[in-house]
């Protein structure tokens, strides 16, 4: 890959760290660029170290880089409270400090020294730090140029138009932006302070070789999250309902879909607990409507027996869960993978259920959509798990991605004259549950349609759904459900495009594995390892229940040996292959974090080299040898 | 033309449309209230003017719970606590239903107590009956919310050291429209009460007394009981809050003293149920959502023509 744009926007939770970033983003996207975004916030309202990257490129990024280049530094403006010293300490100072790790050799700095002292960045020993990393430092009061000409919040513009002088950009984009989301004084303020911004970094003797790069696009390219693909994708399927309760990090697809919904002519209902969340969506759902409901790991723990509930009355349901750093509280705004067997397993009783993990924006979309058709088509319920790193970072998507036609009405259910045909008791009830269907899963009627009456029951029943314990019955019933998995995986299987991602070349005889949010960036270390000379491939799995036993059992054949790369402390995914097709244990290595961070391309690089030396690699990651079968 | 016909159809039922003609008796033990219940409303359904398949019956678990499977409708047995979340997104996804819930004293005031809360509070157009036998049945006798103080079990071998739920009390406080209790022991109160319950636009709560022979044998048989809009004694206005809350007190007290006060405690009048408010926020479609699914013409948006100009 040709040279990235690596910029950091810091400052305090509350100061638009976050809007100043998309703005920023979407102007390179606009410039022709591509774009990947990594955002870092703290579990607070106000103050707090934060930041957003915004990763920018010639050619399509699909993950985050090996540390940053250059780092637009406004300082903790909620940190300033003289009676909260006792708490914040020197935390003012933290949106620079808590970066110069991670900044390469001959990057640039920019300090807002309106809220950053000078004095106390002497102390620290930044300029001795800076000659010896080839770092720029370019110190400027950001906040007295705001405050000057417009309003002290403005001074992210002044940042912006800094970077631009710095970066030789164009600013004409920056100013597109504000013209279209700003009006007034304010639109006039903060076109005079990003114009005034860039003539001032201009004056700056510019000693550093980094510049914007520069790169046009094959068509129209939009820049979304995660969330926003999960949400496009329900809706483009017919979801009209949604049901939730706040938490971090599932509140963003709460929130867009809540904002959408009464436009798309459906409900959204936040409601007490998340047991309620999903019961509404269960109910919505028997009642007619295409249905979901989500929550991080916490409320889908409380979602547990409605979710048993949805399995065994065979009603649809869609249900996100938010992966973040656990157990319990955990780490409310750190991403982590150790909520696999949470969603594959919760909830008594054998699991019947389809579980994805999209990886990215696109496939956040197209498994969304392939969740819910295949949860109305066979009447179960369909999990799409992802975690904070999906949710949040935005990547440049081309527009005509999107171009689908959206599905109307609703598969698995009989019409008032298909019911007329359909098998009933004696008593006129409609068989709901009948054992000989051939792929397990029976077309369902809904309340207040003719001829459809039947009891939907949480106990095991018969085929017109009265409680049964006769053990014929059960098993039958018990089979079928079951069945439901097998013919799902034949249909996952016989897709024109799977769900599992391969890179890199065919015939390579080492490999790397892995499922969800990693996957971009195993991606990326691969290209590197084949750059120098390796022979690596990688597979990125994300159907994981019912689990893709063909393919995955083809490119571990195809391999001497195979990392295994996820974010949790427990090899969950590992286990869950080794389990799934009984073999293969003794060619399994694992590479594992949970250090709330996710890996960078060049943590997997280490890993990978490391994986026969017997030795840790450094940072906080851990492998873990090989077992037997 | 709705694909949901059975919807304010023009057809009659009578009583005995609402009994399944193959599921074998109940389960129910000789003796227990749990029987006025059923036979209450199969008898208030024809009178409302509703049939089997616009009615959906959710439930509960425990030997309330199998109320739906007595009943002859549409029903859905869910799990324990949770009939009301079930219950109330049906509503909203079909307004026309005629949507009844059903669950026992631990259910409705225990596990499921934050649903209840909650249901009240947002009014939903719909009827909760609480099987209130001061005890739980099925699990074979132990304490339940509404066991008076002091009351024996299993699970309290020394005497419950908890003051009991007050379910009356707690549902006006929740915000519920229409407050009443019925015993068993007075079917023809206990009809008239689940009718006006059903056609009152709103949430209407019945706690619902129904004796345990079994595990309960210390309690009354819920005789004799007085209603308090015929007894002179009792003077209030069943529409003013203050009022009610009087009463409510008085008949939570006097029932653990050995006497059954019964009757309408609560209604509210003029007042939306949540539907027709969300409906009124234009945070709910005019339509019934679930016919969209089934109507060719319906539009379906899609993200691309309506969502992504803001990404670009």
């Amino acid at each position: 890959m040709t040279q990235t744009l690596m910029w950091r926007i810091a400052g305090g939770s509350g100061d638009g760290i976050d809007s100043t970033s998309q703005n920023f983003a979407k102007a390179l996207m606009r410039s022709g660029l591509h774009i990947f975004t990594h955002r870092h916030y703290p579990s607070r309202i106000r103050g707090g170290h934060t930041y957003v990257e915004v990763r920018a490129g010639e050619q399509r990024v699909r993950s985050r880089g090996d540390g940053f280049n250059f780092l637009l530094s406004l300082g903790d403006s909620f940190a300033r409270n003289p009676s909260e010293d006792a708490y914040y300490g020197n935390e003012q100072l933290k949106p620079l400090t808590e970066h110069l790790d991670d900044l390469n050799e001959g990057g640039v700095i920019v300090y807002d020294t309106g809220l950053i002292d000078e004095e106390d960045v002497a102390e620290i020993g930044l300029e001795e730090r800076a000659e010896k990393n080839d770092w720029h430092v370019y110190p400027i009061d950001l906040r007295a140029l705001a405050r000057e000409h417009g309003r002290e919040v403005m001074r992210n513009t002044a940042g912006i138009g800094i970077t631009a002088a710095l970066l030789d950009m164009d600013t004409s984009y920056f100013e597109e932006l504000i013209t279209e989301a700003m009006t007034g004084e304010t639109r006039d303020q903060n076109l005079d302070i990003l114009d005034r911004a860039y003539e001032r970094g201009r004056e700056f003797d510019i000693t550093h070789d980094l510049r914007a790069p520069s790169g046009e696009h094959d068509s129209e390219m939009a820049m979304l999250s995660g969330s926003n693909a999960i949400a496009y994708g329900a809706l483009d399927e017919g979801c009209r309902f949604i049901a939730g309760y706040p938490m971090t990090p599932w509140t963003d697809v709460f929130t867009i879909m809540s904002q959408n919904l009464p436009h798309f002519g459906g409900i959204s209902e936040q409601v007490e607990d998340e047991i309620a969340a999903a019961s509404l969506a269960i109910g919505a759902s028997h009642a007619g409507a295409k249905a979901m409901s989500g929550s991080a790991g916490g409320g889908f723990a409380l979602m547990s027996e409605p979710l048993g509930l949805a399995e065994m009355t065979e009603t649809p349901v869609v249900l996100v869960e938010a992966m973040r750093a656990g157990p319990s509280t955990g780490m409310p705004t750190k991403p982590e993978q150790a909520d696999l067997e949470h969603v594959l397993y919760t909830s008594q009783g054998d699991s019947c259920r389809v579980v994805f993990a999209p990886a990215n924006v696109r496939e956040a979309y197209d498994q969304t959509r392939k969740a819910f058709e295949l949860a109305y088509g066979y009447n179960l319920p369909a999990i799409v798990v992802y975690d904070q790193k999906v949710q949040g970072e935005l990547r440049t998507v081309p527009t005509d991605f999107f171009d689908r036609e959206a599905t109307a009405g609703m598969e698995g259910v009989l019409s008032e004259d298909e019911l007329t045909e359909a098998a009933h008791d004696a008593a006129g009830k409609f068989q709901r549950y009948r054992h000989d269907v051939e792929d397990g899963s029976n077309p369902r009627s809904i309340p207040g349609q003719e001829g459809g009456r039947h009891l939907a029951t949480g106990n095991e029943s018969m085929e017109v759904g009265h409680i049964s314990e006769s053990p014929d019955n059960r098993v039958a019933q018990m089979d079928r459900r079951m069945r439901k998995l097998s013919s799902i995986r034949e249909e996952l299987d016989e897709m024109e495009s799977s769900h599992q991602t391969y890179h890199g070349p065919a015939d390579a005889d080492r490999a790397i594995l892995v499922w969800g949010s990693q996957q971009d960036t195993v991606f990326e270390a691969v290209d590197r390892l084949n750059a120098r000379g390796e022979s690596v491939k990688a597979l990125g799995v994300s159907d994981l229940m019912p689990y893709p036993k063909t393919e995955v059992t083809a490119f571990l054949e195809s391999v001497e040996e195979c990392l295994v790369v996820e974010m949790n402390a427990t090899a969950q995914f590992r286990g869950l292959t080794q389990k799934e097709l009984g073999r293969f244990g003794p060619k399994l290595t694992s590479l594992l974090k949970y250090d709330g961070e996710p890996f960078e391309p060049r943590e997997i690089v280490s890993g990978f080299e490391e994986m026969n030396s017997g030795t840790q690699p450094e940072g906080n990651m851990r492998l873990e040898p090989a077992t037997g079968d | 033309m709705s694909a949901f016909t059975a919807i304010d159809t023009e057809e009659q039922a009578d009583k005995e449309d609402f009994t399944p003609a193959v599921e074998p008796q109940p389960t129910w033990c000789p003796g227990c209230g749990d029987f006025a219940v059923l036979k209450a409303l199969k008898g208030a359904m024809p009178e409302v003017g509703r049939t089997p398949e616009e009615t959906l019956l959710v439930t509960g678990i425990g030997c309330s719970g199998k109320l739906s499977s007595y009943f002859e409708s549409y029903g859905y047995h869910a799990i324990h606590g949770r009939s009301l979340p079930v219950a109330r997104a049906a509503k909203l996804t079909n307004p026309g239903l005629e949507v009844v819930a059903a669950g026992g004293d631990g259910d409705g005031y225990g596990i499921g107590g934050n649903h209840f809360m909650h249901t009240a509070r947002e009014n939903h157009d719909m009827t909760y009956i609480v099987f209130n036998n001061e005890i739980f049945g099925l699990t074979k006798g132990q304490t339940s919310p509404t066991s008076p103080k002091g009351h024996k079990s299993k699970t309290q071998p020394s005497g419950s050291a908890k003051d009991p739920v007050r379910p009356l009390t707690l549902s006006l406080a929740s915000g519920a429209s229409f407050i009443a209790r019925t015993a068993a022991t007075n079917p023809r109160q206990a009809q008239e009460i689940l009718v006006e319950a059903i056609e009152h636009d709103g949430f209407a709560h019945i706690d619902f007394l129904t004796q345990c022979p079994t595990w309960n044998k210390d309690a009354k048989e819920y005789v004799p009981y007085t209603d308090v809009q015929q007894d002179d004694e009792f003077d209030f206005d069943v529409t003013d809050r203050r009022e009610a809350a009087d009463m409510m007190y008085e008949a939570e007290n006097r029932l653990y003293e050995g006497e059954v006060l019964t009757g309408r405690f609560y209604r509210e009048e003029n007042r939306f149920s949540y539907g027709e408010e969300k409906r009124r926020t234009g945070e709910m479609p005019a339509d019934p959502l679930a016919e969209r699914y089934f109507d060719d013409d319906a539009a379906w948006d899609r993200s691309a023509d309506e969502l992504l100009g803001r990404h670009t």
